[in-house]
């Protein structure tokens, strides 16, 4: 799950890691109030959407005076933001995080994710702050150092100073470093993060060593242990097509495609999606119905595919293990009948009872496609796109 | 001969009395599975389909000499189900449940290493070695005995490429479904190291995803270590970066675990990639045919 900066920065401030003074708005009323709490007379108007790049995209800005926090809230409340993030059809803005301007004299990175090849939570640094850090690791990995934490452990002593000595940080920021590490990676472990970034991590004029910017996600399994941050979730954020399909325990990805598909496991479904592309098709989603492919759940699928205007045929591959293929095809069966599809399906039930699967399938008086096989799959798609 | 499971295997379900565990129990033993003891905290002493069910997997090792454990308990104890699993001194350990924490995992991980025992999953269908015994939820009747190793980290999509092995008339000697979640107890490389020294082994076939470098470094093991035919697929050529396609593990982050990356990877090590998932059964076929092992 993803959560706003202004979320991210509530949780480090739980856990002592030092941020800039900040308030979140929703209106320009609000904004300024955040600016009068705040004090001082150079305040940052910062836009909170699930996505990076939001400065160069236009939705940071820093402003001198309370009329011009108003001037930039109103701006920026409601603007549609593009970033390399949101794709080009952007977000709109609809929070606002207004905090202290601070004099920056020096911008590094900080991020601790689980690193998969070790298995172990990751902490990373680098001097190259505010760069993309996938950028650097590609061009200078020697500018990134790396500490990994035993399991059930913590950042040690010893391993914050390795890395606050990478920083290059020095006397009174040493210290802060040091502490800033250890309650960061505190903050990670004990929330279940799955990311923890503070891109950059900044050093101040007055030696101040803070989160400019956080970005933090959490493992969705892990979610039932901290109701309080599943109440961060902003659903606005979401696709609402997923946001749907989750309601029916429907993994559901929207893709640009012309393809829609259905199938059953996470694999198979992005394999039915490979073979779409092959056939000369375009995936128009990623469908998982799970193990329980009945009438309801391809009915509930059905709907959300078809929401989505682009597609223009349907490709059904259930592989019924334990699930009989007989029980699937009735549900589709049923399911296409309660829904108005207008689109070609093609059905490939394969496994327990496919023979009947497909008599029932040919038997009803609705026109599908029913393939044999995988392949017979992809060439049954690629012919009704051709029609 | 086969990995991991066979004949000799004397399995613990924990979680036997639940509605998974149950179900899927009663498909075990139809298919030959020696289940010998079930474990439910609580219920000790009962008895659940004529098996005799204890409160500790302790208990169910000293017994009934369980030195298999499948776990079927809900998300939130399972990490300490594979704990008790391995404390207990059970050889292989299958953890089929969803949705564990990552964070769990990488404790349990490090336990389960030093232990000595192997754990299969979690988040996965099982292992099966056809005609002998299946540990986990896999449909037996699609799978034939043979001589062809399958790993995977997927469910389904396991299921495809063994019913078009089975269809070839080509059986599986074990087919392994490693998991989809970031941090899994055994890795592509380690089944392919079992499967290499399987002599009843003669061709394996990989099955991979997107997300992480487990495929990678199997690739560089197989380029090293292994002469048998092995044919690879990678899922999610069509996947967008930074969107966790339904498992935990399968996601591009960080410009890491495309699937061009991995193909690449593979193909350097001569391994067979093939391009359609269509393609996985006759593509195995024509390499035990090549290498004269069918």
């Amino acid at each position: 799950m993803k959560i706003h900066e202004y979320q991210a920065k509530e949780i480090l401030r739980q856990f002592n890691v030092a941020t800039p003074e900040g308030v979140p708005a929703f209106t320009a009323d609000e904004a300024v109030d955040a600016a009068k709490k705040i004090g001082g007379d150079v305040w940052v108007v910062k836009a909170q959407i699930h996505a990076g790049g939001r400065g160069k995209g236009g939705g940071v800005k820093i402003a001198k005076s309370r009329d011009e926090v108003r001037e930039l809230a109103d701006q920026i409340l409601g603007m549609n933001l593009v970033t390399h993030q949101t794709g080009p059809e952007g977000k709109t803005v609809k929070r606002l995080l207004i905090e202290q301007g601070v004099n920056i004299d020096r911008e590094l990175y900080v991020g601790v994710t689980l690193d998969r090849a070790a298995k172990r939570n990751t902490m990373m640094v680098s001097t190259e702050g505010g760069m993309e850090i996938e950028k650097v690791a590609e061009e200078t990995p020697e500018k990134i150092v790396k500490e990994s934490v035993t399991p059930g452990g913590t950042l040690e002593a010893y391993q914050a100073r390795k890395l606050a000595y990478a920083l290059g940080l020095e006397g009174a920021a040493f210290k802060k470093g040091v502490k800033f590490l250890q309650a960061l990676y505190e903050a990670y472990v004990s929330t279940d993060a799955s990311l923890a970034e503070i891109n950059p991590l900044v050093v101040t004029k007055e030696g101040d060593v803070m989160a400019l910017d956080a970005k933090m996600n959490f493992d969705d399994n892990a979610l039932f242990r901290h109701p309080d941050i599943l109440d961060y979730r902003d659903v606005d954020e979401e696709d609402p097509l997923e946001v749907e399909a989750s309601k029916s325990d429907l993994n559901y990805i929207k893709l640009d495609g012309n393809v829609g598909c259905m199938v059953n496991g996470a694999g198979l479904a992005m394999a039915t999606m490979d073979i779409i592309k092959l056939a000369g098709g375009e995936p128009a989603n990623f469908l998982d119905v799970g193990g329980g492919a009945n009438k309801e759940t391809v009915a509930e699928g059905f709907k959300i595919i078809l929401a989505d205007d682009n597609v223009k045929a349907l490709l059904v591959n259930i592989f019924g293990g334990i699930v009989r293929c007989d029980r699937v095809a009735q549900g589709v069966i049923d399911a296409a009948k309660e829904t108005n599809v207008g689109v070609p399906i093609v059905v490939r039930l394969e496994g327990t009872n496919a023979e009947e699967a497909a008599d029932l399938l040919n038997a009803s008086d609705l026109s599908f496609e029913v393939a044999s096989s995988l392949q017979d799959a992809a060439g049954k798609v690629t012919g009704v796109l051709n029609r | 001969m086969s990995i991991l499971v066979d004949e000799k295997t004397r399995l613990v379900v924990q979680g036997i009395t639940g509605g998974e565990g149950s179900f899927h129990t009663a498909q075990m033993k139809e298919y030959g599975t020696n289940v010998v003891a079930g474990v439910t905290p609580g219920k000790g002493g009962t008895t659940h389909d004529g098996i005799p069910v204890y409160n500790t997997v302790e208990e169910a090792v000293k017994k009934e000499g369980a030195n298999a454990s499948v776990i079927f308990v809900p998300a939130a104890f399972a990490a300490d189900a594979v704990l008790e699993a391995t404390a207990a001194g059970v050889d292989l350990v299958v953890c089929i449940t969803e949705g564990i924490p990552a964070g769990d995992m990488t404790r349990v991980y490090d336990v389960v290493k030093d232990s000595g025992a192997t754990l299969v999953g979690p988040n996965c269908p099982g292992v099966i070695s056809p005609g002998k015994a299946k540990i986990g939820i896999m449909p037996g009747f699609i799978h034939k005995p043979g001589s062809v190793g399958v790993v995977s980290r997927s469910g389904t999509l396991t299921y495809e490429a063994v019913k078009q092995l089975t269809d070839l008339k080509i059986g599986q000697s074990t087919c392994v479904g490693i998991g989809g979640d970031p941090i899994v107890g055994s890795s592509f490389t380690d089944v392919i190291a079992m499967f290499n020294d399987d002599p009843d082994t003669k061709g394996i076939v990989m099955i991979g995803e997107i997300g992480g470098t487990a495929e990678e470094e199997a690739a560089e093991f197989v380029k090293a270590h292994v002469d048998k035919p092995v044919v690879g697929f990678i899922a999610g050529r069509t996947a967008p970066p930074g969107r966790r396609m339904g498992h935990a593990g399968a996601i591009i982050s960080g410009g890491k675990g495309t699937a061009e990356d991995k193909m690449k990877a593979m193909k350097a090590a001569n391994i067979k990639v093939v391009e359609s998932p269509a393609e996985i059964g006759v593509t195995m076929k024509a390499a035990l045919e090549e290498a004269g092992a069918l």
